[in-house]
């Protein structure tokens, strides 16, 4: 199994997703992009702005933080810090496109079905993600995926670092620390 | 943010005074993402489903009670309220009593209010449950200084360099206490005024600077906190009449000209209007007051959060 992934392998893998993403949407329409924090909201902007040559005019963007939605809040441990989720769009009636960098077992993009129900009522909202390393524990598929990664043993991590906040872009499939 | 390594560990909130300057930002900084809640259609997130928090109060409250209560609300826990009047207390049952019942049914987070000084710092070693201080006698009330703290850097941006003056009643004020432990931390210089039977020297040693003269500091202070004249705590040596503490330390119009032009004005409320801060000031262009208070329900939401599930 490959365990990295550098620059310009992280740049086509967007550009394809990009491209599902706008063969599944009228460019036309209002689409609504929320990306979870962190790197799917960086990834969600990638997204946006290749959407946006792509002739997708009317994207709304916000940024969701799921802590307050964890199923696991109830798990005795030191609190990470929470940051605001900002979604100043109306998020009513329109499809909204939520981003992650990877999904696992899925119960990250349960607490954001939670959270974006708390906004409104999309017409649909789809699921896009970097990479999908299988192992779910909910019934949750994503719509769109960068790379299927299934064959990533349980001790290792998909590592994905972005240039914005990690200096450089990589994906690395390692193990995981103690 | 930059706080991303630094985790919060503490199981109670009982004062500002152990708590770092880091730990002081994380609760700052969790209070910013409840905020955003209360902004939403459906002001309530699950953090604390299933949760059961009960407000214990022995001293009267309008504020801290119910944004406690609606803070834990929109939390999703459920909330409880004691008060001592109509209680066993009156039959003689003991805090620590009264305390172990309750959490023997299934209390997850006690909010106490009580006049003794270190009640909550007993009671935190007395129960499993975690304890949040809403006042101890005239010790701490520490959410109400984080509230000031995240009004305060709300509206400059930044608390470090900032000159604070509390004026008034200090030495029965468990609000001038938090907040001076606050401030000083995050790099704020606290200038306490009021007159000497109110303030004695000691608070310099706490690392105020003492000042007895409203006059001499009005100029040079961006926040002027006005604390309430605590008349049910105030023995009458230490004043004389209600003119004189207005004529020298009240926040009227009048001195209101000599302060700087972006004077923010705070105070903890309840008011004695007329005689600590006049009309005029408290609903004028300066006065921060009520938005202290809707801070006080997110930074209430914060506390809540942050001290649920901590494990001793």
């Amino acid at each position: 199994m490959r365990t990295q992934y550098d620059q310009s392998d992280i740049e086509r893998v967007i550009d394809q997703l990009a491209e599902k993403v706008a063969g599944a949407f009228a460019p036309g329409q209002t689409l609504n992009i929320v990306g979870i924090r962190t790197r799917g909201e960086i990834l969600a902007e990638r997204l946006t702005q290749m959407l946006r040559r792509r002739g997708f005019t009317r994207i709304g963007r916000g940024v969701l933080d799921i802590t307050f939605y964890r199923d696991d809040l109830s798990q005795a441990g030191p609190k990470p810090v929470v940051r605001p989720t900002q979604i100043e769009v109306d998020i009513d009636a329109c499809p909204l496109l939520l981003v992650d960098d990877v999904v696992f077992t899925g119960r990250s993009i349960r607490a954001a079905l939670d959270a974006l129900m708390d906004f409104g009522r999309p017409s649909v909202i789809r699921l896009a993600v970097l990479a999908d390393r299988g192992g779910r524990e909910l019934p949750i598929q994503a719509d769109f995926v960068g790379l299927a990664l299934k064959d990533v043993p349980a001790d290792h991590r998909i590592n994905v670092r972005f240039r914005e906040i990690d200096e450089k872009d990589e994906i690395v499939v390692e193990p995981r620390q103690p | 943010m930059a706080h991303k390594t630094q985790r919060w560990t503490r199981k109670h909130l009982l004062g500002l005074e152990h708590l770092s300057a880091d730990e002081i930002r994380i609760v700052l900084d969790t209070a910013n993402s409840f905020k955003e809640v209360s902004t939403r259609s459906v002001k309530k997130v699950p953090a604390l489903r299933g949760h059961v928090v009960v407000n214990v109060f022995f001293e009267d409250s309008t504020r801290t009670r119910t944004s406690f209560g609606l803070a834990a609300q929109r939390l999703s826990a459920d909330v409880i309220d004691f008060s001592e009047k109509g209680s066993s207390v009156s039959k003689g049952e003991t805090l620590i009593d009264t305390a172990r019942n309750i959490e023997a049914m299934g209390i997850d987070i006690i909010v106490l209010r009580h006049p003794a000084a270190g009640a909550a710092d007993l009671l935190s070693r007395s129960v499993k449950c975690s304890v949040v201080n809403a006042g101890d006698g005239a010790h701490e009330h520490p959410t109400q200084g984080l509230l000031d703290l995240y009004t305060i850097r709300e509206r400059f941006g930044k608390i470090e360099g900032l000159k604070v003056a509390i004026v008034g009643d200090i030495v029965n004020s468990r609000v001038a206490r938090s907040n001076l432990w606050g401030l000083t931390k995050l790099g704020a210089e606290v200038i306490l005024v009021g007159p000497p039977t109110l303030l004695p020297r000691s608070f310099e040693t706490m690392g105020a600077r003492v000042v007895h003269n409203f006059e001499e500091v009005i100029g040079e202070v961006d926040v002027i906190n006005m604390l309430r004249v605590q008349f049910e705590r105030i023995k009458s040596s230490q004043f004389p009449s209600v003119r004189e503490f207005t004529h020298l330390f009240g926040l009227t119009s009048e001195r209101m000209q000599r302060c700087k032009k972006d004077v923010f004005v705070m105070h903890p409320g309840p008011m004695n209007r007329g005689i600590e801060i006049s009309s005029q000031i408290a609903d004028g262009p300066h006065s921060g007051i009520l938005t202290q208070v809707t801070n006080g329900l997110a930074v209430r939401m914060a506390a809540l959060y942050l001290v649920s599930h901590v494990s001793s």
